[in-house]
């Protein structure tokens, strides 16, 4: 245990470095560069809003911020895992090459992603101001469900970046299943519109219950009771043992692969 | 307390074997080193086609051996040559011993940090300036940032960059890339220096600054491990030779021996 964390320090630079190089290289050329981390979930809540309050005319107060709420934390999902899934196999000429510790590749996408919602949390700033909506207190425990979904992220990203390395065709599948897994998750509707089966299958997409603390604290001045914050635990770090003990199986096997 | 017992003696195991090592004066002792690879004939790398072939009974593999029974010792502060005919199993040594690939048996000892210049400029970033990619490599070697940028202008210096530190490595020769990695992975002496064929790069000033580091690095007691075509840089610089032909070990001794043996077999 001690010589995993030795060696984890000994890389801390490798994975700083890389997140600098992502982040840089992200917006290099770009007029607006870094901003369009700001501007884009504004532009895509302007667009959806406008979709869902005036042709699906959902009924939720503060949509704008509803969604954006939603699906900011949802995207930091989506594009660590998603970036992820891709790291080893991006990386290997260096794992080729050089013997380096492999699950810095999908961590440091998923620190890149974290980095972005940062940016994106900006925006939802931006928005609490435009709309004058009212900040509580409880927006203080906003680092919690973040912080759940991040190691739930980086325990999928870690399954999902090892897969890839055998079956490439888990690329094409996650893109599917990212897309009815949005759907699936409460972001342009509400809750309650749902039927009781669906309610209670809904109880097993992690995201549901990540998204629903998020809105919480920000929005509703509810502090998520013990129960919640239980199986929001369970699921992550259950995702992340998991993860690292399937990476940690297969990683020796990766370079006759890729 | 079983489990606790078995953690003990491993230490114990360990700690003798570093010994071992150290009264030896062995850098590298590789023993009984064997490397498979499953050949499958075509390359299943989508579900759809395992299941079929899984279901055709047709994921056939063959067996290809491309280290059998290799045992070496390589002592501290020597420079060792590798020679071999092309897929002979040499990289695939290199790479063992670095820590890249795992052999399938045999055991692979190494004492001290290994320090390989397999292929230079490796992990590379061509959208990312000279002066970024520095720090990337070098802490793709595992320096912390302050080291490097202790280092920073002697790198600089080495590889001859001036005033091209700030443009975009796509813009580069190969050799300027070249010349970056080495002075990255040489910045800091390591115990051990694993170079392949890199030398090969680069014109004919930049090798001859690569012997002379490598002479510098040998005098600081680096062992050097050189896998080379070119004849007679092995005999310029390597102490002891190995030839491997067909993954079996045809050939340990001298330098001039083995080079000989090699020359009238080829």
């Amino acid at each position: 245990m001690r010589a995993y964390f030795e060696t984890f320090k000994r890389y801390k630079y490798l994975l700083i470095n890389l997140i600098t190089k992502d982040v840089k290289l992200k917006y290099r050329r770009s007029v607006l560069g870094i901003f369009w981390s700001v501007l884009n979930p504004l532009l895509m809540m302007i667009v959806i809003s406008a979709v869902f309050s005036n042709i699906f005319r959902v009924n939720i107060d503060n949509f704008p911020i509803y969604y954006l709420t939603g699906s900011t934390l949802f995207n930091m999902f989506s594009e660590t895992t998603n970036y992820s899934m891709m790291s080893v196999l991006e990386a290997k000429s260096l794992i080729k090459k050089v013997h380096i510790p492999k699950y810095i590749f999908p961590l440091e996408k998923c620190m890149f992603g974290f980095v972005n919602f940062l940016f994106s949390m900006i925006a939802v700033a931006f928005m609490y101001i435009i709309f004058g909506y009212p900040i509580y207190w409880t927006i203080l425990l906003f680092p919690v469900p973040v912080i759940y979904t991040l190691i739930f992220s980086i325990g999928l990203g870690l399954i999902l970046s090892a897969l890839s390395v055998f079956f490439r065709d888990i690329v094409h599948l996650y893109s599917v299943l990212l897309t009815a897994w949005t759907y699936f998750t409460p972001i342009m509707y509400p809750y309650d519109i749902l039927n009781d089966k669906i309610k209670l299958i809904m109880h097993l997409n992690p995201m549901f219950h990540y998204v629903k603390y998020f809105r919480d604290v920000l929005m509703y001045k509810t502090i998520p009771n013990l129960e919640t914050n239980l199986i929001c635990i369970s699921i992550s770090v259950g995702t992340l043992i998991f993860g690292l003990l399937f990476f940690k199986s297969k990683q020796d096997k990766f370079i006759l692969y890729i | 307390m079983d489990f606790c017992f078995l953690k003990v003696n491993r230490i114990n195991l360990f700690f003798i074997f570093e010994v071992k090592g150290e009264i030896l004066g062995n850098a590298i002792e590789v023993k009984n080193v064997e490397m498979h690879f499953n050949m499958s004939k075509e390359k299943v790398d989508n579900l759809k086609e395992y299941f079929i072939k899984l279901y055709k009974r047709q994921l056939m593999y063959e067996d290809f051996i491309a280290l059998d029974k290799v045992s070496v010792d390589i002592k501290k502060g020597e420079v060792f040559g590798i020679i071999g005919r092309n897929g002979s199993g040499k990289s695939t040594l290199l790479k063992a011993i670095s820590g890249i690939l795992k052999p399938t048996s045999g055991t692979i000892k190494v004492y001290g940090a290994v320090a390989p210049l397999i292929e230079l400029g490796a992990g590379f970033d061509l959208d990312l300036t000279a002066r970024e990619n520095i720090f990337l490599n070098g802490s793709v070697l595992g320096f912390s940032n302050k080291m490097i940028h202790e280092k920073f202008a002697e790198i600089v210096e080495f590889s001859e960059l001036g005033e091209f530190l700030d443009v975009p490595v796509k813009n580069y020769s190969s050799g300027m890339v070249a010349r970056i990695g080495f002075a990255v992975a040489t910045m800091v002496k390591p115990d051990i220096l694993i170079v392949d064929e890199i030398l090969s790069v680069g014109d004919f000033l930049f090798q001859q600054k690569c012997e002379r580091r490598i002479n510098d690095l040998m005098q600081g007691g680096t062992t050097v491990l050189i896998v080379s075509h070119m004849l007679e840089q092995i005999r310029r610089l390597c102490n002891r030779v190995m030839w491997l032909d067909k993954g079996k070990t045809k050939m340990i001794g001298e330098t001039e021996s083995v080079c000989n043996a090699y020359e009238s077999c080829v």
